[in-house]
């Protein structure tokens, strides 16, 4: 190499890391960034901080710290605080409605399958396939042990109640509109224009009518349609009811992962020889389903939600329970405890099931 | 002689709409042949390789390949399939599984192979195509041209007998461009018939047997490399070539 050109080479040294100054960075820069960042901020900050002062001590004072847990005298005597009596006294029937006494262990089993499925769940102790299989054959077990038949005594479905109820109507629900919903999604997007135009008839029809509509049909209508001698029960018709009106909503969650799919994806699997259903359920529909499983995990959280509506027709759910215990002459005056109760019970766990969908669109994995 | 031919495009007419894609379109293809078609952009030379595995439909015309006519017969679209592989511009790998997986899941599903045996086919090709210690990797985590060769690799895992490529380094940075087209290279050696829409004229000018000139949905121009290059017979031709040139400099 010529001597005079390596000569201008010159060497580069990178400077070393300085540290961030210091109201940028550390609790101090997060506060003064985030909350106090301009006048405007300031006074929005502020103005919380005072709502907060004003509506949580009270809020505290009138749960827990006056609150009685006993039942009796210090309950009616002075009502500064909750009765939270009210709630224990009720606990019963609003977990499992009027369930008979002798076979309480039942539910108990059943919750229990529920939540080690939950806990697999939560914690990804388990593939992906062998929890969707968990998942999709638990109705069987438990409908078998609350309802009984095959060695264990029969419980007439009109005596199944509370929040067992709820969570029977939405995970049951959930499971078989999650299927249905993917047929439908995939028919609105068929080349056949009977099943695409069969497809849309059908959400639009579900979407178009607000959920207490579809209730009210499947417990009243639905018995004028079927042939003479088929007898559906009441709770049976509802649970169509709720099933139909979910898969529709999720159909539509799932059409939009499938459009979100590129089409060069269904191209390569068909060139190389696979047939357009082996392409569908082998490339598209896999991505699809994990795009779309955060919104999936938000259906779940607005169906069991919607399942308070079954009080309409008759079925005491959950809030269905809670309303009635409002009315027992025993306990009258206690509105406040049980629907603070209901409304806890509630977003403990919609909130935990929206944390989770929340874990799976960070992590992209369950 | 009649044996050996076998793609057999006659008058083929494509639309889109009242758009006319491919006019007339007149190509017959030896086994054993590289094909390289080129042209301007909107020329219909991919629809075209598109029409030969029926990812495009035609309205008019016959497609035979190796001796069977693309129809709405679905049953013959598969079994054209199955020996006809491709390579797209964007590779297409599936990117929710692995490239193993990526290769082995039509010999598994079309042809029926057990597992192991389509893995140990699958690692084959991979080492063929330089990639195989990417195995167990996932699309995204690989370079564009190595996820090109996989994607090639995923082709090839079917035994085709015929090869299309649809503009396979047109998405890939100039350093990653040459692996790729040495993977083809290999492949044209070996004796593929290969269909390939490109660019690359220095791929032309060594590999193709004959080079393909479209422009507005005809094919303009047909001759071996050494003849469309040094003295094509159309103007327009010309005037794609010298464009090209300036390009490259």
């Amino acid at each position: 190499m010529n001597p005079a050109a390596a000569q201008k080479i010159n060497i580069f040294i990178p400077r070393p890391n300085e540290a961030p100054p210091l109201d940028t960075a550390g609790p101090i820069g997060w506060i003064r960034q985030n909350l106090f960042n301009g006048k405007g901020n300031s006074l929005l900050t502020i103005l919380a901080l005072l709502f907060l002062l004003k509506t949580v001590p009270a809020l505290l004072s009138w749960a827990l710290f006056k609150a009685t847990w006993v039942s009796g005298a210090a309950c009616d005597a002075t009502r500064e605080g909750a009765c939270w009596a009210f709630v224990v006294e009720k606990f019963r029937i609003l977990m499992v409605g009027i369930y008979p006494s002798p076979h309480l262990w039942r539910p108990a089993v059943s919750f229990g399958l529920l939540a080690t499925v939950v806990i697999l769940t939560l914690f990804r102790l388990v593939s992906a396939r062998t929890l969707a299989f968990l998942w999709f054959s638990l109705p069987l077990p438990l409908f078998w042990i609350i309802n009984g038949g095959m060695g264990l005594a029969h419980v007439d479905q009109s005596l199944w109640g509370g929040l067992m109820l709820s969570m029977g109507l939405a995970v049951v629900g959930i499971l078989f509109s999650l299927p249905l919903g993917i047929l439908l999604a995939l028919g609105r997007r068929s080349r056949m224009a009977s099943v695409k135009a069969l497809s849309i008839g059908i959400i639009e029809l579900i979407r178009g009518v607000p959920l207490i509509t579809i209730l009210f049909m499947a417990s009243v209508m639905l018995p004028l349609f079927l042939p003479k001698g088929v007898n559906i029960n009441n709770l049976l018709r509802v649970q169509i009811g709720v099933i139909l009106f979910s898969s529709a909503y999720i159909a539509e969650v799932i059409r939009g992962g499938l459009q979100a799919i590129p089409p060069g994806q269904m191209e390569a699997a068909v060139s190389t020889g696979l047939t357009h259903w082996q392409a569908t359920r082998l490339v598209v529909l896999p991505q699809a389903l994990r795009h779309v499983i955060p919104s999936i995990i938000g259906r779940c959280v607005a169906l069991f939600k919607d399942t308070s509506l079954v009080i309409i027709v008759g079925l005491l759910d959950f809030l269905g329970m809670i309303k009635a215990s409002t009315q027992d002459p025993e306990w009258l005056g206690y509105e406040a405890e049980a629907y603070v109760f209901c409304a806890l019970v509630y977003w403990i766990i919609c909130f935990s099931i929206s944390r989770y969908g929340r874990s799976i669109e960070k992590n992209n994995a369950w | 002689m009649n044996q050996d031919i076998v793609i057999d495009i006659t008058d083929l007419n494509k639309w889109y709409g009242h758009f006319h894609v491919l006019k007339h379109i007149n190509l017959k293809v030896q086994k054993g042949e590289r094909i390289v078609i080129c042209g301007p952009s909107g020329s219909g030379k991919s629809t075209l390789i598109r029409c030969i595995n029926r990812l495009e439909e035609h309205q008019q015309g016959s497609i035979v390949v190796e001796g069977t006519e693309l129809t709405t017969n679905l049953k013959n679209i598969n079994d054209i399939r199955k020996n006809v592989g491709m390579v797209f511009q964007g590779f297409n790998l599936f990117p929710h599984l692995t490239i193993l997986e990526n290769l082995t899941l039509a010999p598994t599903w079309v042809r029926q192979l057990p597992e192991e045996k389509a893995k140990k086919m699958a690692m084959e090709f991979l080492a063929r195509v330089h990639i195989d210690s990417q195995a167990h990797k996932f699309p995204g985590q690989l370079s564009g041209g190595q996820q090109q060769r996989a994607a090639i690799a995923r082709a090839l895992c079917m035994n085709p007998r015929i090869m299309l490529f649809d503009e396979p380094t047109s998405a890939l940075d100039p350093e990653m461009i040459k692996e790729v087209l040495d993977v083809m290279t290999e492949l044209a050696e070996e004796g593929m018939t290969m269909i390939c829409v490109t660019h690359e004229m220095g791929f032309a000018r060594t590999v193709a047997d004959r080079v393909i000139f479209m422009d507005a949905g005809e094919i303009i121009e047909e001759a071996p490399p050494e003849d469309f290059f040094t003295h094509p017979t159309f103007d327009r031709t010309q005037l794609f070539l010298n464009q090209i040139r300036t390009q490259s400099i």
